[in-house]
């Protein structure tokens, strides 16, 4: 058993948990924030996207004593019902769901992708890597490709990501 | 998962000292060794966190290059201004691999130690030497489409699944290693990493409390920097084939050449005869079915990967093609 503290959502919660347990089991099991997913269980479906100190990681692939001290953000603390962040409005207005199963991590994912255009990173279809990052729909199929959907939302998900960056310019 | 001792290092002498043990290894992101451990095919007794390390910047050298530390992510790598700039094949190799959450997490250190995706190796059910040594090879004879077509063994014919190495090893990066007691050695990226020979189970030159703690890069290479990568699908799939090449051009002939390819074999795969080839020539397809006869004369395909000489062939004289300035 290992105690870590993690700062989640803006509130410091304490857990003692076995060294072998994941982020993603503790958000989950041990703290009761249902909000993140477990798809696959290896990283390559991205319902479990978190932040970390503002960045998106797969919570399933990391174990939460690796972790103390540091900041989390689930999709509990992005918005709440009556009060959603700009991308949660986007997915309900755009349709960017059908199980939704998905969503907690396409939305956590979109988020810190949005903040990491702003930074200007570059992506994989970025015909210059030191011009400025655009937000195409080509671009936002490269860069929220962590993300399946088995629903194959797609192109919703997509107008709602195009939506919400544009109404945050 | 098996159980194991949790040990959180914050430096590097004491990491190399908590690694010490049978059985311990180190973690860093952790996307790669979790998600074997999930599934017992890596059953470390204890692990060494060290995240809290340091090593994390990019710093330059003295010999006009930079140097990345160990713990720095690949997104820091590839966002970085002077990488983008300067480095531009390595940038591209980080991004054509990978998600972004996995990227986030993924460090440089952790990435040149990434394991194969053979279906076998994640298999507990079937044979596999590189788990097992001497238990056999399921692939040989079995579905083995994302296999290598150059310098396999009888006993194993995974491939090195990255890409950041194959541009790390067109650049000719250094890895910097720290060993017990605080001593450092030097290897280039070329030599990192193994073929299989008789020995699958190791994939690199790296011994068992070694510790990586910085990639070096050569000062920058002048000339066009391309990564291309064939895959399945557009975005987050293994290569299939991949190049990385970096060319210079002076008065229409090839005034230099570094080429490495990903997908083909048990590691980045670097002829420096390619380079000989290429360099002081004048670009044409004659010159570059040349070149892809070096590159693919001992190739041997295993059935379902028979596929992969024509197109790593047809592949490099597009990026030849495209890195001469002809069109591709």
């Amino acid at each position: 058993m290992t105690d870590t503290t993690l700062r989640i959502n803006g509130e410091e919660r304490e857990l003692s948990a076995d060294t072998r347990t994941t982020l993603l089991d503790a958000l989950r099991n041990h703290l009761g924030l249902t909000g993140s997913k477990k798809g696959c269980d290896h990283g390559q479906c991205g319902a479990c996207t978190v932040l970390v100190n503002g960045r998106r990681i797969n919570s399933c692939l990391t174990l939460a004593c690796m972790h103390d001290g540091d900041e989390i953000t689930t999709v509990e603390g992005l918005g709440q019902p009556g009060n959603l962040s700009p991308l949660q409005a986007a997915f309900v207005k755009h349709d960017g769901f059908q199980c939704g199963y998905c969503t907690p991590g396409q939305i956590c994912s979109a988020t810190a992708m949005l903040q990491e255009v702003k930074d200007n990173w570059p992506s994989n279809v970025s015909d210059s890597l030191t011009g400025k990052a655009e937000l195409t729909a080509e671009e936002i199929s490269e860069r929220m490709s962590g993300n399946l959907c088995r629903c194959a939302a797609y192109p919703n998900i997509v107008d709602a990501i195009r939506e919400a960056a544009e109404a945050d310019q | 998962m098996r159980p194991f001792d949790y040990h959180r290092s914050d430096d590097a002498g004491d990491a190399v000292k908590a690694a010490g043990e049978d059985g311990a290894l180190f973690i860093a992101g952790g996307t790669n060794l979790l998600d074997l451990m999930k599934l017992d095919l890596m059953t470390p007794s204890r692990l060494v966190d060290i995240n809290r390390i340091g090593l994390d910047e990019i710093t330059e050298t003295e010999a006009g290059g930079l140097s990345i530390g160990a713990l720095v992510t690949n997104s820091d790598c590839a966002a970085d201004a002077r990488i983008r700039e300067d480095y531009e094949v390595l940038s591209r190799a980080i991004l054509a691999g990978a998600s972004g959450q996995l990227r986030n997490k993924a460090t440089t250190g952790g990435n040149l130690c990434q394991r194969t995706r053979c279906y076998y190796f994640y298999d507990p059910d079937m044979v596999c030497n590189k788990r097992e040594p001497g238990s056999g090879c399921s692939a040989i004879g079995g579905a083995n489409r994302i296999h290598a077509i150059l310098g396999a063994s009888d006993e194993c014919i995974a491939t090195y699944p990255g890409d950041m190495a194959v541009a790390m090893a067109a650049l000719d990066a250094h890895v910097v290693i720290e060993g017990q007691g605080g001593g450092t050695r030097t290897v280039p990226v070329r030599e990192f990493h193994r073929l299989p020979g008789d020995q699958p189970d190791k994939d690199n030159i790296l011994e068992p409390e070694e510790l990586i703690t910085h990639v070096t890069l050569p000062a920058p290479a002048r000339g066009r920097h391309i990564y291309r990568k064939v895959r399945d699908r557009a975005s987050y799939a293994f290569a299939l084939v991949s190049i990385a090449a970096v060319v210079e051009m002076e008065a229409g002939k090839i005034a230099s050449a570094s080429l490495a390819f990903g997908g083909l074999a048990h590691k980045p795969w670097h002829d420096p005869s390619i380079d000989d080839l290429l360099t002081g020539e004048a670009p044409s397809d004659a010159l570059f079915e040349k070149a892809a006869d070096i590159l693919l004369a001992d190739a041997e395909g295993q059935g379902s990967n028979d596929f992969k000489i024509p197109l790593a062939r047809r592949t490099l004289k597009a990026v030849l093609r495209d890195a001469t300035g002809e069109c591709s």
